[in-house]
C-alpha cells in the first residue's frame, strides 16, 4: 500500500543529518578543540556522501566529498576549527541542503566558492598544506608493502543493517586486497542463525595508504568489531592456504588475535580493544540512548487523532444513552469504554507531543548569523528544551519566535560599544525558555538589552494618530502599540526589522493558537516577551451555551465569569451595549442579534464575560448548558469566509456545534463600542 | 476568484462534447434534474439535524455531522435561484467530494429527490440553451437528455468557488 521512495528516505535522513550537523558545527564554534564534535561532524558528512551517491544524488556526493576532504584536515588535528571555518561550513551545509531539495535552483559555482573558501581558511591555518594539497600525507610507518587487517564483527552486526561485504569492498578501493574468511565459528546448518555474522576475515592490503584511511572504512562499526591493523613488515609471516570451504573449519587463522573474544558478547570485548582502536565518544549517537524511535508521517497522526476524536464523541453518546436507561450491564460497559477512550485520547495526544528542543535548535543558527551580520556578539541560552507541545503547535510557533529573536538582537541588544559604556559585558545575552504552567506552556524570549523606549513608542503613536497628544496612558498600554499593524519605531529600515510588519503578525498568530502575548521591559536591563500557549490545538475545554435554537462552544480559557443580565442592566444600557462589571465598563454583544436567532429570547439572559489579553467583552446568551470537552474540527474551506467561528465540534447527541472565535468577537465588540462612543463625544 | 478558476474556464471554453459517456447520479432539485458525476459522490444519507452557520454564504447555510466529520451542507437551489421547498420523505443529503483550488473538499448537497445512477453521453450534450433566464451559464458544464428530460450537468468547482 505504501511505497517507500528510496530517494525520499534519503532526503529525510539527510535532513536529520544536516540538522544535527548544524548543531554540531554551532557547538564547534564554541568549543573548537572538541574532538568528539569534529568526529561527529565528519561522520555526518561521510554518511551523507555515502548514501547520497547510493541514491543517485551525485552532485551532493561530489560536493560533500570535497567538503569532507577539507574537514578531514581539521579532524586530523592539522588545524583548529575556528569561527570562520564554522561559518563557511554552515554555508556548505546549506548548500548541501539546496542540492538535495532543489538542485536546479543552484549553481555549482557556489559550491566551488565554498570549497575554495574552506581551503583558503585551512591553508591559512596550516601554512603547510598547498592549495590543492588536501590529500593527507601518508603515514611514515606505512610501509609501501601494505597492511594486514584482521576483522571480526560482533555476531549481531547484520541485524543493525551493516553489510560486511560492503566494508570489504571499501577496503578493496584502497588497493589490491587478498581477503580470507575464517568460517571456524559457523555452526552446522541446523544450528545456523542466518542473521548472525560468525565469519571473520583477514585482509592483506597492498597499498601505501595510511592507517587512518583503513580505520575510516570501519568508522561506523568500530564499537561493534575487533579490528587489528598491522603493517605487513611486522605481521606474522603471511600464509594463504587455499580457502577451505568444507564446514566447519577447525583451525582459526594463525595470527588472528582472540577470535573467540571477538565473537563473545560486547561487554567481554570492550576492555581488550585492539591496540590501535582510538577512543571514540559518540556525540552523534547520543540520541540512541533515549530508546528507539519510529518515524511516522504527520498525516497519520492527524488521522489517528481524528479517529480518537470520533471515538470520544461516540463514547459520549453511549454514556448518555446508558445513563438514561436502567440497564446496569450497559452502564458498566459504558463506564469501561469511557475510561478506555480517555486513556486512548491521552496516549494519542502524547504521541503528538514533541520536545521544544527540536524547535529551539533551529534558532541557534539564526542567532549565530544575526550576531555576525550585526556585529553584536550574543550568547544564546535555551532553557526547558524538554518541554513538550503538540507538533502542529511547535510548527506554528517557529515564525513568531524567529521574529521575536530577531527583534531582540536587532532592537534589544545594544551595540558592543554602547554596552561597554554601561556595566554590561560586551556580549549580549538572549534567553529562550519554555516551561509548563498548569495546562499551558509559557515561552519567553528575554534579552539583556536596553529595554523598550516608552517615550519613543508614545511619540510614534501620536505621530500615527493612534493617540491624542498628552493622553494619559500607562506604560503597559503604550507598549501595546507595538502590536499595532504597521507600527515601527526603528529609525532605519534594516534587512531584518523596522518595516512594521511583524509584531502584529506575531500577535495574531499567537492568538490564532488560542495563546496570549505579553511584553515586559525594564529600561536599561532588557525586555522579555512571554507567550502563553495551550498544550494542544486538538482538544479544548469549552463552555456549552445556547443561543436561540443553536448550541455553541466558548473556549473556557477565554471565559472570565458568567453573570445574569438584569433588567436594571438592560435599562441602563439603553440600547448602548455597555455593562458595568464591578465598576468597570465592559462592552457586550447580543449573540441572538449577531447569529440572527429565531424565536423568543429567554427571559433571563446570561452574560459570559470573555477576555483576550486585556480586552474584555460580554457575550449575551440564552442559556449556559455547562462545560464540554471539545474535540476541535476545523471548518471546511468552503466556510473560510466565516469569521465569528473558529471551528466546530460534535455534541453528545451527534449534532454539530460551532466554536466561537472569541478574538474576532472581541474585535467586533470593540468596533461597536467605538461607534457607540463616537456619537457621545460628538 | 477569477484566476482560481482558470483550468475550468479553459475546459468550458472548449465545446462540451465528450465522446466517453459519463456515469452520473440523477438528483432532483426543485423542478430540475441534475446529473452529478458518480466519481464525486461519496454516499447518500437521510436528512440529519443541521447546524446553522451565521455569516456564511447563503447557499452554504449549515453544517452536518457525517460519520464524525463536520461538513458544510450546500443548498444548490439557492445558488440557482430556485425557491426553497419543504423537506419531504424523499429529501436526502448527497455527500460529495469536490476539488476546489487543488484541495479535495467534502460537502453535503441537499437533494429533493435522488433517482438513480445512470450513464449520460456527451454526444447528446447541448450547448447551455434557453432555460437560463435566471441561471448563470457558467455554473453549468452542459445539458443533456435522460428519459426525454433535460438534465443539467453542473460545474461544481464553479458553483462552490
Amino acid at each position: 500500500m505504501i511505497e517507500l521512495d528510496p530517494a525520499e528516505t534519503f532526503r529525510q535522513e539527510a535532513a536529520d543529518l544536516l540538522d544535527s550537523l548544524e548543531t554540531i558545527l554551532l557547538d564547534l564554534g564554541q568549543t573548537p578543540q572538541d574532538r568528539d564534535l569534529i568526529d561527529a561532524a565528519f561522520r555526518a558528512l561521510h554518511t551523507i556522501k555515502g548514501s547520497g551517491s547510493m541514491f543517485g544524488f551525485d552532485r551532493v556526493a561530489a560536493f560533500t566529498h570535497d567538503f569532507e576532504t577539507a574537514f578531514d584536515l581539521i579532524r586530523k588535528g592539522k588545524i583548529d576549527a575556528n569561527r570562520d571555518i564554522v561559518t563557511v561550513s554552515l554555508a556548505a551545509k546549506d548548500y548541501i541542503r539546496t542540492l538535495i531539495d532543489d538542485p536546479d535552483s543552484t549553481d555549482p559555482i557556489i559550491g566551488e566558492a565554498i570549497v575554495e573558501e574552506l581551503h583558503r581558511l585551512i591553508d591559512g591555518g596550516t601554512e603547510a598544506v598547498p592549495a590543492g594539497g588536501i590529500e593527507p600525507a601518508p603515514e611514515p610507518a606505512a610501509a609501501s608493502a601494505g597492511w594486514r587487517i584482521e576483522i571480526a564483527f560482533e555476531p549481531g552486526i547484520l541485524r543493525n543493517g551493516t553489510n560486511p561485504l560492503v566494508l570489504l569492498d571499501d577496503l578493496r578501493a584502497l588497493g589490491p586486497c587478498e581477503v580470507e574468511a575464517d568460517l571456524g565459528k559457523v555452526p552446522e546448518l541446523d544450528a545456523l542463525d542466518p542473521e548472525s555474522c560468525l565469519i571473520s576475515w583477514v585482509v592483506t592490503l597492498q597499498s601505501a595508504c595510511s592507517r587512518d584511511e583503513i580505520e575510516d572504512v570501519f568508522m561506523f562499526v568500530r564499537d561493534e568489531m575487533k579490528l587489528v591493523v598491522t603493517p605487513l613488515d611486522e605481521a606474522a609471516p603471511i600464509s594463504f592456504p587455499p580457502l577451505d570451504m568444507s564446514l566447519p573449519a577447525d583451525e582459526p587463522e594463525p595470527g588472528m588475535t582472540a577470535p573467540n573474544a571477538a565473537l563473545a558478547p560486547k561487554a567481554a570485548t570492550a576492555p581488550e580493544r585492539p591496540a590501535i582502536a582510538s577512543e571514540k565518544a559518540e556525540p552523534g549517537r547520543r540520541n540512541e540512548d533515549k530508546g528507539s524511535t519510529v518515524r511516522v508521517q504527520a498525516e497519520r497522526l492527524d488521522e489517528l487523532m481524528d479517529r480518537v476524536g470520533e471515538l470520544v464523541i461516540a463514547q459520549a453518546r453511549l454514556s448518555q444513552i446508558a445513563h438514561s436507561g436502567t440497564d446496569l450491564a450497559i452502564k458498566a460497559i459504558a463506564e469501561e469504554i469511557e475510561r478506555l477512550a480517555s486513556g486512548l485520547r491521552d496516549t494519542t495526544m502524547g504521541v503528538r507531543m514533541v520536545p521544544m528542543g527540536s524547535l529551539f535548535g533551529r534558532f541557534r543558527r539564526l542567532v549565530h548569523d544575526l550576531s555576525r551580520d550585526l556585529g553584536k556578539p550574543v550568547d544564546f541560552v535555551t532553557v526547558g528544551e524538554e518541554t513538550e507541545m503538540d507538533k502542529t503547535m511547535i510548527e506554528r510557533l517557529a515564525d513568531p519566535l524567529v521574529h521575536l529573536i530577531r527583534n531582540a538582537i536587532d532592537h534589544g541588544i545594544e551595540s558592543a560599544d554602547r554596552r561597554s559604556q554601561t556595566a554590561k559585558s560586551a556580549t549580549g545575552r538572549i534567553e529562550l525558555a519554555a516551561r509548563y504552567v498548569g495546562a499551558q506552556v509559557l515561552v519567553t524570549v528575554q534579552d539583556d538589552g536596553a529595554g523598550l523606549d516608552t517615550a519613543r513608542i508614545r511619540a510614534k503613536a501620536e505621530e500615527n494618530g493612534l493617540i491624542q497628544p498628552g493622553a494619559s496612558l500607562s506604560e503597559h498600554e503604550i507598549h501595546q502599540f507595538l502590536f499595532h499593524p504597521g507600527f515601527s519605531t526603528a529609525k532605519t529600515i534594516s534587512a531584518l526589522s523596522g518595516r512594521g510588519v511583524g509584531m502584529d503578525v506575531v500577535k495574531r498568530t499567537i492568538e490564532a493558537m488560542r495563546g496570549t502575548i505579553d511584553l515586559t521591559t525594564i529600561p536599561g536591563h532588557g525586555s522579555s516577551v512571554t507567550l502563553r500557549l495551550p498544550l494542544t490545538l486538538a482538544i479544548i475545554d469549552g463552555l456549552l451555551i445556547r443561543v436561540g435554537e443553536g448550541r455553541y462552544i466558548i473556549p473556557l480559557s477565554a471565559v472570565e465569569e458568567c453573570i445574569e443580565l438584569t433588567a436594571a442592566d438592560e435599562a441602563r444600557a439603553k440600547g448602548r451595549s455597555f455593562l458595568s462589571v464591578r465598576g468597570e465598563l465592559v462592552p457586550f454583544l447580543r449573540l441572538r442579534d449577531l447569529f440572527e436567532a429565531e424565536g423568543e429570547a429567554d427571559p433571563h439572559q446570561k452574560v459570559i464575560v470573555t477576555s483576550i489579553g486585556d480586552t474584555r467583552i460580554g457575550l449575551v446568551v440564552d442559556q449556559i448548558i455547562g462545560s464540554h470537552q471539545t474535540v476541535i474540527k476545523s471548518l471546511s474551506k468552503l466556510h473560510s469566509d466565516v469569521t465569528m467561528f473558529s471551528g466546530a465540534t460534535i455534541l453528545g447527541d451527534g449534532s454539530a456545534a460551532l466554536i466561537l472565535d472569541v478574538a474576532q468577537l472581541v474585535t467586533l465588540g470593540q468596533v461597536r463600542a467605538e461607534s457607540d462612543r463616537t456619537p457621545e463625544a460628538a | 476568484m477569477g484566476q482560481l478558476q482558470m483550468p475550468q474556464a479553459a475546459a468550458a471554453g472548449a465545446p462540451p462534447v465528450q465522446d466517453a459517456s459519463l456515469q452520473v447520479l440523477m438528483v432532483g432539485l426543485g423542478n430540475e434534474i441534475f446529473a452529478i458525476e458518480t466519481d464525486m459522490v461519496r454516499e447518500i444519507i437521510d436528512p440529519v439535524p443541521v447546524t446553522r452557520v451565521a455569516g456564511a454564504r447563503p447557499f452554504l447555510p449549515a453544517l452536518v455531522n457525517v460519520r464524525g466529520n463536520v461538513v458544510p451542507l450546500a443548498d444548490l437551489r439557492i445558488r440557482f435561484g430556485m425557491p426553497r421547498t419543504q423537506q419531504t420523505a424523499d429529501t436526502r443529503i448527497v455527500v460529495i467530494e469536490a476539488e476546489i483550488d487543488g484541495d479535495a473538499v467534502t460537502l453535503g448537497l441537499l437533494a429533493d429527490k435522488v433517482y438513480e445512477v445512470t450513464e449520460v453521453s456527451g454526444r447528446q450534450a447541448q450547448q447551455t440553451p434557453r432555460l437560463g433566464n435566471h441561471w448563470r451559464p457558467e455554473f453549468i458544464r452542459f445539458i443533456t437528455k435522460w428519459n426525454d428530460e433535460f438534465v443539467i450537468v453542473p460545474d461544481m468547482a464553479r458553483i462552490l468557488g
